[in-house]
């Protein structure tokens, strides 16, 4: 037993023996702009999947493990992983990438949040006290969090800083002339009505001058009922929306139910990295969200 | 800069190309010219104006980057109106959250006298009572302490209005290479189940294995001591010391500790949609006149007491899966625990009358394993299967007023429970209790549980 044990501890250390600066990315989002900003100076643990709902993930042994060898954890903060990252951060006894440390990011905290609700009551459901947690589908929003990012890996790998700055001017460079190219491209979204299935394109509706006229969820985070969906269905014609719009990672029975009823475009938008066969990174998810949307449009 | 000159210039422009045609006599020139000048100044001024206002938001959005142009002119006052009003004592509040749960229970069996053949009675154990009860409401504190140390408290008030500390501790939250120090009253990280509260069960009771071997659920007042190995698998080790006070422990007069464990876990992934957890943990409590009321061979209730050690093994094990790791719409869960204890030391039967005491060594083992699906997003059904082997349990002198019965308890549950949200749930559990020889005792639940205040942790 001892000796299995012994055996084990020492296969583990050389296993965790890895070069560079480790990080945790609680989404894909993040772990690809760590990519893109540390390129092989970081090696990125990803805690989600773009398949993934991130209000609904559990402290798994594995998640624990990977936060307990951080130098770096990214999160989007602003309690979207309330339920699970005070236990990972608790349990991974790791005081480098406990909030207030530089090993610990909210990219939440960096930006303007939309929907800082007013009223907290949990009968209007999952609710965040500190405003709308889907920060990272307006692209504005990703710059800055990238200079965030870099500054924090100037700081925990300061022997790197140089590598670092130049990734981020870089980085920096292409996504602004990336940004000119898309909002240039949505154009024609440009005060278009949709229906959306949870409120989590807010910052894109923004972004690019969307308008949501109805959600699929009766409340954040309830699950469609037939009951709203119906009221929702005599609503359109008032409201007048010309597309139904939902994340890869949301069920897509509810939007399919009004789409057919309604003969509205359903436009399945990956969300996240990950979330779709082409947004392999950061710039790719932007790229497909707006071709999805101005297909679905046409 | 470049508007400003080029308007200038067009206004300059259109000066020069409009007067020939224009300029019939001087004074008309003039005038004209005056008009043009006019013109020309109020643009300038205008567009002056604009670019200061245009400097005076570039440098304010310099200076708080953290305002992007997506703001919504209603965000800003909201976040800066919650910011004004945490300030002050309020805004360091401890998490606060209180459960609040409610059982009917339908048992064919009166609960009064509840007992598993063949094993020592102590702790909490049993259906609970019949009819309409109140269940713990529990009360939930935590923050951090300062920049060392977390600190939580769950207070337990039960339905018979009395007030008992379930946990209260402070953990370290800075230590190095991995290590954390718990101090207070815990649950032990023996097994799977014995550190989770018991709202976040699966089924409305304890397995017949944890009331048999750990009177519910093992906590006691001490110390813990949790090493996490820096590796790419979960291997988490711990070792506890404390004073034992609880079933299988007792109360006791002593300067040492009273019971003392190591626990082992280890975990992993296996690709998105599986997961999985292993323990193994000792532990070993030293009872000091240890009480249990008993039937002698004659059918006599007696008080018995027990001194010396108790050696108790759980191997745990538990497994989930769920479709791309998203177990929002379905999952399963699969997950069992194996214990096997030895006691050894001294009894004395009936302590108030004949109080003869002699050498007892019991060696016993049980377990359970349970399966949950959830078959919708806020539906789940579950099957428990529990059994007990009462082994082998050796009186020496006092064989001639007790024995071993040689039973081995077994119990089936099935439950179907619905969530509506993270906060609430609604249970209806059935079992088929054989604890008691012969007398097989349908149970029928229900239960609710729901939380209030801060968001529960989604723990593993």
């Amino acid at each position: 037993m001892m000796r299995w044990l012994i055996l084990a501890v020492c296969a583990s250390f050389s296993l965790s023996a890895q070069a560079g600066l480790r990080a945790v990315a609680c989404e894909p989002e993040w772990g690809a702009l760590l990519g893109e900003l540390g390129g092989d100076k970081v090696s990125i643990y990803t805690a989600t999947t773009a398949q993934q709902d991130p209000h609904h993930i559990q402290a798994r042994p594995s998640l624990i493990a990977a936060v307990r060898n951080a130098d770096l954890l990214v999160c989007t903060g602003a309690e979207l992983e309330t339920g699970w990252l005070p236990l990972l951060l608790r349990q991974s006894g790791n005081a480098a990438v406990q909030p207030g440390k530089p090993g610990y990011l909210e990219a939440a905290a960096l930006v303007q949040r939309l929907e800082v609700p007013t009223r907290f009551d949990r009968a209007d459901g999952d609710v965040h006290a500190a405003g709308n947690p889907h920060i990272h589908l307006d692209a504005r929003n990703i710059l800055l969090v990238a200079e965030a990012v870099s500054q924090r890996l100037v700081t925990l790998d300061a022997g790197n800083a140089g590598v670092y700055q130049s990734r981020l001017a870089d980085f920096s460079r292409r996504w602004r002339s990336a940004m000119q190219r898309w909002e240039r491209e949505a154009t024609p979204l440009r005060g278009v009505a949709i229906v959306v299935h949870h409120r989590d394109l807010a910052y894109l509706q923004n972004w690019l001058g969307l308008r949501e006229v109805g959600t699929l969820e009766p409340k954040p985070g309830v699950e469609p009922s037939s009951a709203h969906l119906a009221g929702l269905l005599a609503s359109l014609p008032t409201q007048r929306p010309q597309l139904i719009v939902r994340a890869a990672y949301n069920d897509g029975r509810a939007a399919e139910w009004l789409s057919a009823r309604a003969r509205l475009p359903v436009a399945v938008l990956p969300f996240t990295v990950g979330g779709s066969p082409r947004a392999g990174d950061l710039f790719a998810l932007f790229d497909d969200t707006i071709a999805t949307l101005l297909t679905a449009l046409r | 800069m470049l508007n400003r000159t080029v308007l200038a210039a067009t206004l300059s422009a259109l000066s020069l190309v409009s007067l020939p045609v224009l300029a019939d006599d001087a004074s008309d020139l003039k005038k004209l010219r005056a008009e043009v000048d006019a013109l020309r100044k109020a643009y300038e001024s205008r567009v002056g104006e604009l670019e200061s206002r245009l400097k005076q938001a570039e440098t304010k959005q310099a200076a708080t980057p953290a305002a992007t142009a997506a703001a919504t002119p209603a965000a800003a006052p909201a976040s800066a109106d919650k910011a004004a009003r945490q300030s002050g004592d309020t805004a360091f509040n401890p998490a606060v959250s209180l459960i609040l749960s409610g059982t009917y229970a339908n048992l064919q069996k009166d609960p009064e006298g509840y007992r598993i053949k063949g094993f020592v009675p102590g702790g909490e154990i049993g259906p609970g009572s019949r009819g309409f009860s109140l269940g713990e409401s529990e009360l939930g504190l935590s923050a951090n302490v300062d920049r060392l140390f977390y600190g939580q408290a769950n207070i337990a008030l039960s339905s018979e209005n009395e007030v008992g500390v379930e946990e209260a501790f402070i953990q370290t939250t800075s230590l190095p290479a991995g290590l954390k120090l718990k101090a207070g009253r815990y649950f032990s990280g023996i097994g799977y189940l014995n550190e989770q509260h018991a709202h976040t069960w699966d089924f409305v009771d304890a397995p017949l294995a944890y009331q048999a071997f750990l009177g519910g659920q093992f906590g006691q007042d001490g110390v813990q001591l949790k090493w996490l190995a820096p590796s790419n698998t979960f291997i988490e080790l711990g070792a506890e010391a404390g004073r034992g006070s609880n079933f299988p422990g007792s109360d006791r007069s002593r300067n040492s500790s009273g019971a003392q464990s190591l626990f082992g876990h280890v975990g992993g992934d296996i690709g998105a949609s599986h997961s999985w957890r292993a323990g193994l943990a000792w532990l070993r409590a030293n009872p000091s006149a240890r009480e249990h009321s008993d039937i002698d061979l004659a059918g006599s209730e007696v008080t018995n007491t027990f001194s010396g050690s108790s050696r108790l093994w759980v191997a745990d094990f538990i497994w989930k899966w769920a479709p791309n790791g998203d177990a929002r719409r379905t999952s399963f869960k699969l997950q069992g625990e194996y214990f096997r204890r030895k006691e050894v030391g001294e009894l004395v039967y009936d302590k108030d009358g004949t109080a003869s005491a002699d050498r007892y060594r019991s060696q016993q083992s049980g377990a359970y394993a349970q399966a949950v699906w959830q078959f919708l997003p806020a539906w789940r059904t579950g099957y428990r299967y529990d059994w007990l082997d009462s082994g082998k349990v050796d009186y020496t002198g006092n064989s001639s007023n007790l024995a071993n019965p040689d039973y081995k308890p077994r119990k089936h549950s099935v439950m179907v429970d619905w969530s509506p949200s993270e906060f609430s749930r609604v249970r209806l559990q059935f079992a088929n209790d054989r604890s008691r020889e012969n007398q097989p005792d349908r149970q029928v639940f229900l239960q609710y549980q729901m939380s209030l205040g801060a968001h529960g942790a989604h723990g593993f």
